[in-house]
Order: C-alpha cells, then structure tokens, then sequence
C-alpha cells in the first residue's frame, strides 16, 4: 500500500503568466479570450480581493497558468489589497511569474504605458498588449511597434480584445517567451544622483538581508517601498520586517530634511521616460476630432440633460430589481413549498423530517431566493459599467454623496440596498478602495430594502385606524414615508459619522477615468454575472445554510413531549365528535396553531425572549414581539410568520386579520394595550435601524474579508435601533402620546 | 501665496488648457495625482463640470480624468 508519491512542486510546475492592467483597458475581456470559459475565480486568502485564474495551451510550452491581478493605475499601494499585484509580481512568497503580460488601452497609451515601466522595473519578461486598437486605428493614432519594442524591451502585441483579434499571435508570442525566456534590461530612469543614491542604499540594504537576490528585483522593490510606506504607518501593508521599514522611513527622512522630494522625483523621472517612448513609438493626431464619446457626454453629463439621465437610468434600474425580480422569487418561493411539501409526504413525522424541511431545505430556499435580484442587478451593473455609463454616473451624483463622505460610484450600491441589502453589498466591488467599500457596505443595510415593508404594512394596519389621518394625508402612509426617510437620513448620517471615527485617515482621493462609450460583449457579460451569482452559492450560501439550521433550532427546541402529547389527545376527541369535515378541519388546524404556539414559546428563543422582555420592555415591546423580532433574523418578513405562531396564528402574512386582531388585543400582563400606535412606531423604527437579517451578515463578512467588520456592523446597528426606539417610545410616553 | 504666474487648476475655465506645475497637500493624495500623469509640465484641459459644479472633467495625456475640485485646488498650473 505505500507507493512513494511523486514529489510534488518544483519539478512539475506549470509556467506562470501574470496578467495585469489598467482598469477599463479591456483586460477582463482579454483574459476571457485568451483562456476561455474555464476560469476559476477564488479569493486571495484574507483579503477580498477575486483571483481569477485558468489554464490556457501555449504551442511548445504545454499548459500555462494565466492568472488576473487586480486592475491598477500603478503598483504603489496603500492597502494590503493593492499590495498583492506587487508581491505577485515579484513572487515575494509565491511563485515567479515566468511572464508578465501588461494590457494597456492603446488610445490612453501613455497611462498604460507607466504601468508597463513598473512592470518592466522588476526585471521579469513582459509582454505589452496594445489592447482597443480598432478605437485607436479609428482615432486615427499610429503605433510604431518595432520602435515600442526596442525602446521598452518587452514583447509587443497589437488586440481587439472584445472580438478575439490578434489573440492567437499573443497565445504565440507567450509560447515564444516562455521558451525562450532571456534577461530584460531595465529601464533606465533618470533620477537625481541623490534619489539615486537614496534607491541603491536601500536596496543594498535588502540584498545584506537576504529578503531579495537579485539587484533589479531589490531596486525595484526598494522604489516601491520609497513610493507606498508611511512613516505613521497609516499605509496598511502587511509582511513588511519591521527593520526594512524602519530603514525606508528614515530614507524618508533624511531625504525631506535635504528638501528632496522622493515621490515627485520618482514619478516624474517616469513618465519622462514614458513621454521619450511616446514621442519615438506614437503619432497621436493633433487636433482631436470631437469623438462620438464627446458628443454622448454633452447630453449625457449636461446640466440638465445629465440629471435627467441620470434619473431614468436609476430609475429603469430600480424598477427591475423591484419587479422584474419577484416573478422569479416567487417561483422559487413555490418550489421551495413544494419541495418541504414533498419531503414531509414521503418521510414519517419527526424530528429528522422537521431538520431536513426547516432547516435544510428552507435553508437552502433562504439561500436561493436571492439570486434574481443579484443576477439582474449585476447584468445592469455589469451592462453600465461596459458601456461607460457607470463612471458617469459617479461622476453625476459624486457631489451629492460627497458631502457625507462616500464616493460617486456608491450610489448604485445605496440605492439597490432599498431592494435588498444582500446584492447591494456585494456591488461594492465597483469601489475601487477598501475604505469607500467598507463604508459603503456597513451603511447600506440601513437603506429600506424591501423585506422591511410587509413589516411595515402589518403594524401600520394593525395600529392606524384605516380612517385616521394626519392633515390629509393617511396615518399609516405617513409613517410608512417616515420609515423610508428615516433609513435615508440614518444611512448618511452613520456614513458621515463612520468617516470620522472607524474609518478615520484622509478620505481617499477621487480619482476617476472616464471611458470611451463602447458596445458591451453580451457573452462576456453573461459570464461575469453567472460568476457573481456561483460566488454567492458557494461562499455566501453555505454561511446563510448554516445560519438557517441553528435559527431553526432555537426556534423549535427543546420541545415538551407534554405538549405533544396534550395536542394529540385534543386530536383525538376532535376526531371523535360528530361534526362535518369544514368544521372538524377547523378545529384541527386550531390545534395545531396552538401546538406550534406552545412549542415556540418553550424553545430556546421563547425562552430568551421573556428573559430578554426586561431589556425590550422600555422599547415597548413584550417577549413575544421580542420571539418575532429573533424570528426575523432569519429574514426580515420572518417576523410576521412567528409572530403568528406566537399568537397561535399559523400561516398568518401581512394582510393577515386575525392576527392583526390578536395584536391589538395583546395587552401587558397589567391588562394594558400592547400595541399602541407609539409601540407601533417604535416597532417600526426599530426594524428600520437593527441588522435584522443573517444573510446581510454573511455578506458582510465575505465582503469585507471577515467576521470582524460583520459583528461590528451588527453591533452598532444594533445599539443605533434599540437607542432609537428608546426615544421614540419613552419620549412618546413623556409627552403624551399613544397612550 | 503662489507667485502671480500660477493659478489653481480649479480655477481655469471650461474649455482652457494649462501646463500643470505643482501639487501641494497630502502626501496619498499628491502621489495618486501624480501617478495618474499629473506631473509638472503636463498639459491639462478642462472638459467640464458635472451638472452640480463638481467634481470636473480634465482632458490630461489622451485620457478623461475625472478629479474633484478640492483635489484641483492643490494643483498649480500656469
Ligand atoms: N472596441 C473595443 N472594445 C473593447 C476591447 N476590449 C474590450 N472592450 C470593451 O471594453 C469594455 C471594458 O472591458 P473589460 O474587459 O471589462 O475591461 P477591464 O479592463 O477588465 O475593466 P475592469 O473590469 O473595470 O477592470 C467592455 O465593454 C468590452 O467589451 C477592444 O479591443 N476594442
């Protein structure tokens, strides 16, 4: 049975081919081309950022690993995500690309161009993609090849990305490279003898240390470390030896007090290096013609014309995530009924039954059920962002959400989050810095997504008298248009005050290309959102699955066999009366509406709920709204669902009289009403504010890259509704009111 | 205050061009400018503004770049 296992690793590794890019330079599209649809998309580990990766046939070199960095302007980093290109690159902890191909936009070549010279700094084989050259040839721009090559040292590769052109003479010149693979010169930047001396000491520096071996590697290192470390260490790179830094930071220093500015110097000698190639490689015409994008843009981002715009395509937007998705939920809301339905047919009563039809398959429902809205809001986000329309947008609205601190591109998120908080937070990825991200996605769920509403519609009717109005305008309208501008007012104000403390530093700057318009390929677009949703199954799902189960579970146990028993004997002397079926089936469903009733109210979360009414009770609210609102967890509509079964209602929805009834005949155990309308508001205000839902949690953290900025969302929701309701509620009372 | 030559890019017209000499202010800021070709001696015209004034478009190394005029306000240009 031993057989020794081959050795695995170094011998039989495949040759590595890193893909990095500006963002908007087509790279995505490239990557589909050149590898297919077998692409495996995973996170890198820790952080949030997709490493996409596939394996593609190089002619001689057999199979080849392609994988996609995140597309960037430069490699200087300022969070542990922007670092992962960098070490990649470098194989500083994992395997050295063997080639680097650098897609840049040929009608932006110079911006394209400054990525490439990092790239090439490092000293590995690069391959440089003038990618939309059917834009640039159409622009009339003329790119000197050969001359490219020379000058740069790296291959060069003319495609049109989008229609699969020159693809195969790149998958050729990658088999080329990485057989013949041979040294690259690099480029010689024309620093200042300080600055120069500055580099070389500190990559001298990592050479005695042994952290890089080769020269070209550790001055390029060097130059990235100059340009990313902070001396406050406000910089958020990690794995960095706390003497390197030390070394960089006192470079730093040393080279401020002489007045040298290091990352001007840097920079500049750059892109006067850039400008050299541009001038020998490119004729770019002199007078540009007013291009198509030019002449969209006049209408499009016009005064007036770009407002307008602005508001239909968000309206087209939010009108499809509210309605366009329900067919579909709905639909798989009935096969998930059918499926329980289907699973209690065929298997005896139970315990194992309950788990398998409750917990799993509900589970799986709960997990399901959101695929609609992410499928349709990312083919819009994905359609928006191809066509060019997205940074507009940003470009639209930035103004407005500035002044609480968050960024153009946020609104999209924020307003899908009044859909549903799940596929709004997964849209933050159009952010393009963590902080923006973060912000975003701990301030959306604040926004009224539209699990809220049925809550809404329940206590408003129960509360307001179908008459009662508030000048004119009905009360339960009014406090329904209260809840909507409440999430509003909460979600900017915790934005602007997150800012300032959590998420406390210099707001990232706004910085933000705006494309050409361009057609969108539909087949690519299609693949991108099927690989948003499968993400969603695979890393969201399970969490949500899980959260299902031991919801379930405290929800149902332990369960008192007396109950059982008692609801069984009711059953059978049911059975035994002379009565007609209509009347017999009532009183059956009555008792089991009572048996289910009796079992909540003993499980664990029944159990919580009364120890917990101490807690609530200043919110006006007894133990068993306290049941309903850990009911909701599950989900938001949850609530009405067991807080029927708490009053010995099943089945009951919004619309729901009986159970309306029951909820204004609560009283307090003092015979006093339970649901006053300034309970009912407070109820209100409550859900508005509190994370009441477990799959935003999951989200979070997959978002987000941990548990940490989950619970802390929770949390200070959490404590944000209870403070308010408080308010509301003992405020109400003091004044008077809903008594 | 910078000398009589320099003006803020925030301040130039729509429709104007101007050579870019220096950008004051945070150091991630000043840095992500720079990286995006805002260099000294870069020519910048400005496209336009955004229907609400602000952030506005500039035209800089054959590309549209978007910045918002807090961030024009550190850039001196002549
Ligand atoms: N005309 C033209 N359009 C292209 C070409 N390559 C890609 N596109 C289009 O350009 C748009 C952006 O392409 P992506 O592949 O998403 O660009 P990206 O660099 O990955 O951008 P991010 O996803 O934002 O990083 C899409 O609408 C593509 O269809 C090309 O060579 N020519």
């Amino acid at each position: 049975m031993s057989t020794p296992l081959p050795p695995v690793g170094a011998v039989t590794r495949r040759p590595l081919v890193l893909v990095a890019g500006n963002p908007n330079s087509g790279k995505s599209s490239l990557f589909n081309a050149l590898c297919g649809t077998r692409t495996k998309v995973a996170n890198y580990p820790g952080v949030t950022i997709e490493r996409r990766s596939a394996t593609m046939q190089a002619e001689g070199a057999g199979e080849v690993e392609v994988v996609d960095l995140p597309g960037t302007y430069s490699l200087a980093a300022r969070s542990p995500e922007e670092q992962i290109a960098v070490e990649s690159l470098m194989g500083r902890g994992v395997q050295r690309p063997d080639a680097i191909l650098v897609v840049a936009d040929a009608t932006a070549l110079a911006r394209g161009l400054y990525l490439t010279l990092e790239v090439l700094e490092i000293g590995r084989p690069v391959i440089l993609v003038l990618n939309m050259a059917d834009e640039a040839a159409r622009d009339g721009i003329v790119l000197d090849v050969p001359a490219l090559e020379r000058l740069t040292g790296a291959r060069v590769v003319q495609t049109v990305a989008s229609q699969g052109v020159g693809v195969d003479e790149l998958r050729r010149v990658v088999a080329e490279v990485l057989g013949h693979p041979r040294p690259v010169p690099a480029p010689a930047l024309t620093l200042s003898p300080a600055v120069r001396a500055d580099v070389e000491a500190l990559a001298a520096f990592i050479m005695t240390e042994r952290w890089l071996t080769h020269q070209t590697e550790a001055a390029a290192w060097a130059r990235w470390l100059l340009l990313s470390v902070e001396a406050d260490g406000s910089d958020g790179l990690t794995g960095i030896p706390a003497t390197l830094r030390e070394a960089v930071v006192g470079i730093q220093q040393r080279a401020s007090d002489a007045g040298r500015d290091i990352d001007l110097e840097i920079i500049a000698s750059r892109y006067r290096l850039v400008d050299e190639w541009m001038t020998a490689a490119s004729a770019v015409p002199r007078a540009e013609r007013r291009s198509l994008t030019d002449r969209v843009d006049a209408v499009l981002t016009h005064r007036i014309g770009g407002v307008v715009a602005f508001g239909l395509v968000m309206l087209v937007v939010f009108q499809a995530l509210f309605t366009w998705a329900e067919p579909a939920i709905e639909a798989i809301e009935s096969l998930v009924a059918l499926v329980q339905d289907g699973v209690r047919a065929v298997m005896p009563p139970g315990p194992l039954t309950a788990l398998l039809v409750e917990g799993v398959v509900a589970g799986v429902g709960n997990v399901v059920v959101f695929v609609p809205q992410i499928a349709l809001l990312f083919f819009f986000i994905g359609l928006l962002e191809d066509l060019g329309y997205l940074a507009r947008a940003a470009f639209v609205i930035d103004r407005v959400m500035r002044a609480v601190g968050l960024h153009g591109r946020a609104f999209v998120p924020m307003l899908s989050g009044f859909s549903c908080a799940v596929p709004a937070v997964m849209s933050t990825r159009t952010l393009e810095q963590r902080k923006d991200r973060l912000l975003t996605m701990l301030v959306l769920p604040l926004t009224s997504c539209s699990a809220r509403l049925p809550v809404y519609v329940l206590i408003t009717a129960t509360v307001f008298d179908a008459g009662s109005s508030v000048m004119g305008i009905r009360s339960g309208a009014l406090a329904l248009f209260g809840m909507y501008a409440l999430s509003v007012v909460a979600a900017l104000l915790a934005a602007g005050v997150l800012r300032r403390t959590v998420l406390p530093g210099p707001a990232p700057t706004f910085v933000l290309e705006l494309p050409p318009y361009r057609r969108p390929v539909l087949s690519f677009l299609l693949q991108g959102v099927w690989q948003r949703v499968r993400t969603f199954l695979i890393d969201a799902g399970t969490v949500i699955l899980a959260l299902t189960i031991v919801l379930w579970a405290l929800l149902s146990y332990p369960r008192d066999p007396e109950v059982t028993a008692q609801a069984e004997a009711d059953r059978a002397a049911v059975m035994a009366l002379a009565l007609n079926d209509e009347a017999r089936q009532a009183r059956l469903d009555d008792i089991d509406s009572r048996e289910s009733g009796a079992h909540l109210r003993n499980s664990v979360a029944g159990r919580l709920g009364r120890a917990f009414e101490p807690v609530i009770a200043p919110l006006g609210f007894d133990w068993r709204i306290g049941v309903g609102i850990l009911g909701a967890f599950a989900a938001r509509e949850v609530f009405v669902g067991t807080l029927g079964v708490v009053f010995d209602i099943s089945g009951a929805d919004e619309a729901n009289e009986p159970l309306r009834e029951v909820l204004r005949q609560a009283t307090w155990p003092d015979g006093s009403p339970l649901m006053t309308p300034l309970a009912g508001v407070s109820l209100m205000v409550f859900f508005a504010l509190a994370c009441q839902c477990m799959s935003t949690v999951a989200i979070v953290r997959r978002e987000s890259g941990g548990w940490r900025w989950a619970l802390f969302m929770v949390a200070y929701m959490t404590v944000l509704a209870y403070a308010a309701s408080l308010l509301v509620y003992q405020g109400g009372r003091w004044m008077g009111w809903g008594l | 205050m910078s000398p009589s030559s320099h003006r803020l890019l925030a301040r130039v017209p729509v429709g104007s061009t101007a050579v870019v000499c220096r950008i004051s202010g945070e150091r991630p800021v000043v840095r992500r400018l720079l990286e995006m070709g805002l260099v000294p001696g870069t020519r910048v015209t400005v496209q336009r503004e955004a229907p609400l004034g602000d952030p506005m478009e500039l035209r800089v190394r054959n590309y549209a770049l978007s910045i918002r005029r807090a961030d024009a306000l550190r850039i001196e240009v002549e």
